[in-house]
C-alpha cells in the first residue's frame, strides 16, 4: 500500500536545489496523439477501422491487415500486469536520480502489450488500470495502476511526478475578491495545500466573503494587484521561492462585441488584466517555478490559466471578451513551451459563463465557482494540461472537433 | 490461385563457396576513432590474413551502428572498395548469419567473387546511451521513457517470466556465464581477465531484477571480419576454409507471445537440421548469441539441443566449457570478450570459423568437426526480432 505524504520539512535555505531534469521526451508525430489525449485525461489507442484491432505502440499501417484508417479511440483501459522488473541503473540522467524505478508489461484486455510505468499498488500477475500520463518532459506516457483504488494510492511517488497534487503545496491566488478566487482558496485548502497565499490588491477596500476567506487556517492573504508590475514583483522576491502552483484568477469580464464599444478603452483595460497580467504573472514567478521543478516531494508544479472557453471559438455576444481569452490562450502555449524545460505542467482550464454577477443576463447552464475549484483541483491531481470544465465547455469542444465553421455561425446567432 | 510459402523450392547447398579469414580488430572499452576507422582495420586484417589486395574485394556487406550517417556506399569511397555487390546490413545480433548466407548466394550465383563481411562500432563516452534513445521508433516512443533501462530492463522482463514459467534459477544462468568466463581467459583479446566464481555471479549488484552485473555485457569498439569467396579462389591462397552446411533465418516470429520465450528458430529448426543432415549431438561446439545468458538457453531449446523449458535441467546436465560436454561461446562471448555493438553478432562466427580451420586463438575445442552459431538481434520494442543460425564444418 501506498504510504501518505508527510508534511515537508523546512527546507535548508543553504542547500543546493536540485536541477530539472527531464525523460526522454521526444516522439513520433503520431505518438503524439497520445499526448493529446493524456492532455485531457483519457486513454486511447489506435483501433483499425478495417479490421478493428486495438494497436498499440502507435503505428501507421495495421499489422493485421495494413489498414492505414487508425483513428484513436477511448479504449477499455484494464488489463493484467504479466511481468515486472525494478530498473536500478538507467542510462538517463532523469532516471538515474530517481531509481529504483518499476515498470513491467501489461497486457491489456483490448489485445495490445504495453510497457509501462508501475504505481506501487500494482502487483505482477493481477489485475491493473492503465493511464494515459504526461510525464516531466510534457509527453504522454502510461502507468499502471492497481484496479481498485487503494489509500493514499495519489501518494504514490511514479504517480506524484507525473501529476501535480496540491497537497503539501503552495499555492498562489491571484485575486481573491472575485467569487472564483475565493471558491479556489477554499478547494485548496481542503485538498490539503500547506499555504494558500490569496492576492488582494487595495487591501483597505472592503469586499464581500472578505472575512470567510481569511478565516480559512491555510490561506495567507497577500498585496497583489496583476495590472501593477511592481506590487507582482514585490511578492515574487518575497515569496516566489515559496510558491509551487500558480493559479491565476483575476478576471474581467464585460458584454459586447467589437463594433458596439465605439472605443478600445474596455478591450485596453481587459487586456491590461487578462493578457498583461498573465505575462506579468508569468515574468514574475515563471523563473522560480522552472528553478524549482525538481525540488523534492513538493517541487514546482503547474502555472493554472482559468480560460473562457470562447478562447477557443468567438462568442460575439462577448466579443472583445473572447478575444482577449484568444490571447491568453495563444500566451499560454508559448509558457508552455517556456516551462517544460522545468517539468512544470500548464494548466489551461476552460469553461463557459459562470454563475457570477457578469453573467446576470445569460441563460443557464451556467457553472458555480465552486464546482470549477473542485474541477481544476481535479485536474491537476489527475496531471491533466487542458480541462472542459461544465456543459458549455464541454458543448463547445465537441462542435468545434465536429464542424468549426458551423460553431462560428451559430455562435453569432446566440 | 493461392500461392503457398509452406512449400518452398528444396534448400540448394552451398556448394563451392567456403568461409575463411576469421578477423577480429582487438576491443578497447572506449574510443576516440570513428566506426570508419575500425571498418577500415577490419579490411586490413582481411587483406593481411589472406594476401588479397583491396581492389580483389568485389563484395562488401556492412553492419554498423555507429557508422552513421554513412551506410555501406559510404564507406566504399572512403575506404577505397570498388564492389559489384553491396550490402548494409543493420540487424545487430544477427548480422554475421545474414551477410553469411546472403553472401554465399552471391558468390554461388556468379555476382561476386570475394565478399568482406565487416561488423565493427566505436564507442564514444556516452555513444552508447545515444544509440538506445533513437534505436526504433518503437523504443522511442514506447521503451525508452519508462525508466531508460536500454536492454537491460527488456532482457529483465524476459527473465523474469523465464524463471518463472519454466523454473530457471540464477544459479543456471551463472553457469552460462561462469563457463564463458572460464573459455575467455585463454583469449587474449577478451576484455574480461579475471575468473568468474558463481559466488561472484550471485552476489553481483542488481542492474534491473533479476539481471545483475554479470548478467550484462560491456559496451565496448571493435571489429569482426570474415571472407565468404568462391572455393577455388580461397584454395589457391592457401587458405584455410570452412563449409556451409545449413543456415536459417527468421523476423518478427511468434509475435503473439506475450512475453518473448522463444525466438524464430523455433519456426525453423527443421528446416536447419535438414538442410545439414546432420542432428544435434553432431555438432562439437556452439556460439550462441548471449547479450544475455536466458537468451542462450532458450536457443539451446530453440536449436534442438532440447525440449522447450528443459534450459535449465540441459545447463545443469552439461558442462559448457571449450573442453566440456556442450561447448558454448568458446572464445569467451559477449558477455566476456565485450559486445563491440554489431560486431558483437560476429564474435560468434568468426570464433567458429577459427575453431574449424585451427587457427585458433584461445581455448580449442578438441577435434571439432562441426560447430553451430546462432544469431539474435534487435530489441525494437519488447522483443528481439530477428533469429538465425547457421551450421559450418570442417572442410577436408
Amino acid at each position: 500500500m501506498s504510504k501518505p505524504l508527510s508534511r515537508p520539512k523546512r527546507k535548508n535555505p543553504l542547500q543546493r536545489t536540485r536541477l530539472p531534469l527531464l525523460p526522454h521526451g521526444q516522439r513520433s508525430r503520431k505518438a503524439h496523439c497520445l499526448t493529446a489525449a493524456a492532455a485531457e485525461g483519457r486513454f486511447m489507442l489506435q483501433v483499425c477501422d478495417d479490421c478493428s484491432h486495438t494497436l498499440y505502440p502507435v503505428r501507421d499501417a495495421c499489422p493485421h491487415c495494413l489498414g492505414i484508417n487508425l483513428p484513436f479511440r477511448d479504449v477499455r483501459p484494464d488489463g493484467r500486469l504479466v511481468v515486472e522488473t525494478t530498473v536500478r541503473i538507467s542510462t538517463d540522467p532523469y532516471f538515474r536520480e530517481r531509481t529504483p524505478w518499476r515498470v513491467g508489461t501489461v497486457q491489456l484486455d483490448a489485445g495490445p502489450l504495453v510497457i509501462a510505468h508501475l504505481h506501487g499498488d500494482a502487483v505482477e500477475g493481477e489485475r491493473v488500470r492503465l493511464s494515459l500520463k504526461l510525464d516531466k518532459s510534457g509527453a504522454a506516457v502510461m502507468i499502471a495502476l492497481p484496479a481498485v483504488e487503494t489509500p493514499d494510492m495519489q501518494a504514490d511517488p511514479i504517480l506524484r511526478e507525473m501529476t501535480c497534487d496540491p497537497q503539501f503545496r503552495r499555492v498562489l491566488i491571484t485575486d481573491g475578491r472575485t467569487a472564483v478566487g475565493q471558491a479556489m482558496a477554499k478547494a485548496f485548502c481542503e485538498a490539503g495545500a500547506s499555504i494558500v497565499f490569496v492576492g488582494i490588491a487595495n487591501a483597505w477596500k472592503p469586499y464581500p466573503g472578505m472575512d470567510q476567506l481569511a478565516a480559512l487556517e491555510q490561506v495567507e492573504i497577500v498585496p497583489l494587484d496583476v495590472t501593477d508590475s511592481q506590487s507582482i514583483a514585490d511578492l515574487a522576491a518575497q515569496n516566489g521561492g515559496r510558491i509551487d502552483i500558480v493559479i491565476n484568477t483575476a478576471e474581467h469580464v464585460r458584454a459586447g462585441g467589437i463594433i458596439g464599444r465605439g472605443s478600445v478603452i474596455e478591450a485596453r483595460e481587459e487586456m491590461d488584466v487578462r493578457y498583461f497580467g498573465l505575462m506579468r504573472m508569468a515574468q514574475s514567478f515563471g523563473p522560480a517555478l522552472r528553478f524549482r521543478g525538481a525540488d523534492g516531494q513538493s517541487s514546482a508544479a503547474a502555472f493554472v490559466n482559468l480560460l473562457s472557453v470562447h478562447a477557443l471559438m468567438n462568442w460575439p455576444s462577448f466579443g472583445a471578451h473572447s478575444a482577449t481569452e484568444a490571447a491568453c490562450l495563444s500566451a499560454a502555449q508559448c509558457l508552455r513551451a517556456e516551462l517544460r524545460p522545468g517539468g512544470v505542467k500548464v494548466l489551461n482550464v476552460f469553461f463557459g459563463p459562470l454563475e457570477t454577477e457578469w453573467f446576470q443576463t445569460v441563460p443557464p447552464p451556467k457553472l458555480a465557482p465552486s464546482l470549477l475549484a473542485k474541477a481544476v483541483v481535479q485536474a491537476l491531481r489527475q496531471g491533466l494540461e487542458d480541462a472542459f470544465v461544465g456543459d458549455i465547455a464541454q458543448d463547445i469542444r465537441e462542435r468545434l472537433a465536429a464542424n468549426p465553421k458551423a460553431l462560428e455561425r451559430e455562435l453569432g446567432d446566440a | 490461385m493461392t500461392v503457398s510459402t509452406r512449400q518452398p523450392y528444396a534448400r540448394q547447398p552451398y556448394d563451392r563457396v567456403v568461409v575463411c579469414a576469421p578477423v577480429t580488430v582487438p576491443y578497447v572499452r572506449f574510443s576516440t576513432e570513428s566506426a570508419a576507422w575500425w571498418i577500415g582495420r577490419a579490411l586490413h586484417g582481411l587483406l593481411t590474413q589472406s594476401g588479397l589486395r583491396l581492389a580483389d574485394l568485389d563484395g562488401f556487406a556492412l553492419s554498423s551502428f555507429t557508422a552513421g550517417p554513412d551506410t555501406a556506399i559510404g564507406l566504399t569511397q572512403h575506404l577505397g572498395l570498388c564492389p559489384r555487390w553491396l550490402d548494409h546490413i543493420p540487424l545487430g545480433g544477427a548480422s554475421a548469419v545474414v551477410a553469411l548466407r546472403r553472401a554465399a548466394r552471391a558468390v554461388q550465383a556468379g555476382d561476386a567473387s570475394i565478399v568482406a563481411c565487416v561488423a565493427a562500432d566505436t564507442n564514444h563516452v556516452d555513444s552508447f546511451r545515444k544509440t538506445l534513445a533513437s534505436f526504433s521508433r518503437f523504443a522511442q516512443d514506447a521503451v525508452y521513457p519508462y525508466g531508460s533501462g536500454g536492454p537491460n530492463a527488456s532482457f529483465a522482463l524476459i527473465t523474469r517470466n523465464y524463471m518463472k514459467q519454466f523454473g530457471a534459477t540464477r544459479e543456471d544462468f551463472g553457469k552460462i556465464c561462469v563457463a564463458e568466463r572460464d573459455n575467455a581467459l585463454a583469449n587474449p583479446l577478451a576484455l574480461m581477465k579475471q575468473k568468474l566464481t558463481l559466488d561472484a555471479y550471485l552476489a553481483a549488484r542488481p542492474i534491473a531484477d533479476p539481471i545483475h552485473l554479470f548478467d550484462c555485457v560491456m559496451p565496448c569498439a571493435g571489429a569482426e571480419a570474415f571472407l565468404v569467396c568462391r572455393e577455388d579462389i580461397a584454395r589457391s591462397l592457401g587458405l584455410k576454409v570452412v563449409r556451409i552446411l545449413a543456415t536459417i533465418e527468421r523476423h518478427n516470429a511468434f509475435p503473439d507471445d506475450p512475453v518473448q520465450i522463444r525466438g524464430g528458430w523455433a519456426m525453423d529448426v527443421d528446416d536447419l537440421w535438414s538442410m545439414a543432415g546432420v542432428a544435434p549431438d553432431a555438432i562439437d561446439f556452439i556460439q550462441t548469441y548471449d547479450d544475455y545468458p536466458v537468451i542462450s538457453m532458450m536457443q539451446f531449446e530453440d536449436l534442438g539441443f532440447c525440449k522447450k523449458g528443459e534450459g535449465p535441467d540441459f545447463v545443469r546436465g552439461h558442462t559448457l566449457t571449450h573442453d566440456g560436454s556442450f561447448p558454448h561461446n568458446t572464445s569467451g562471448g559477449q558477455l566476456s570478450v565485450g559486445q563491440a555493438g554489431a560486431a558483437g553478432g560476429f564474435l560468434g562466427l568468426v570464433e567458429a570459423v577459427r575453431q574449424l580451420t585451427g587457427e585458433t586463438i584461445g581455448a580449442v575445442v578438441p577435434d571439432a568437426q562441426r560447430g553451430l552459431v546462432s544469431g539474435f538481434g534487435m530489441i525494437n520494442y519488447d522483443r528481439g526480432l530477428s533469429s538465425c543460425a547457421a551450421i559450418l564444418a570442417r572442410s577436408a
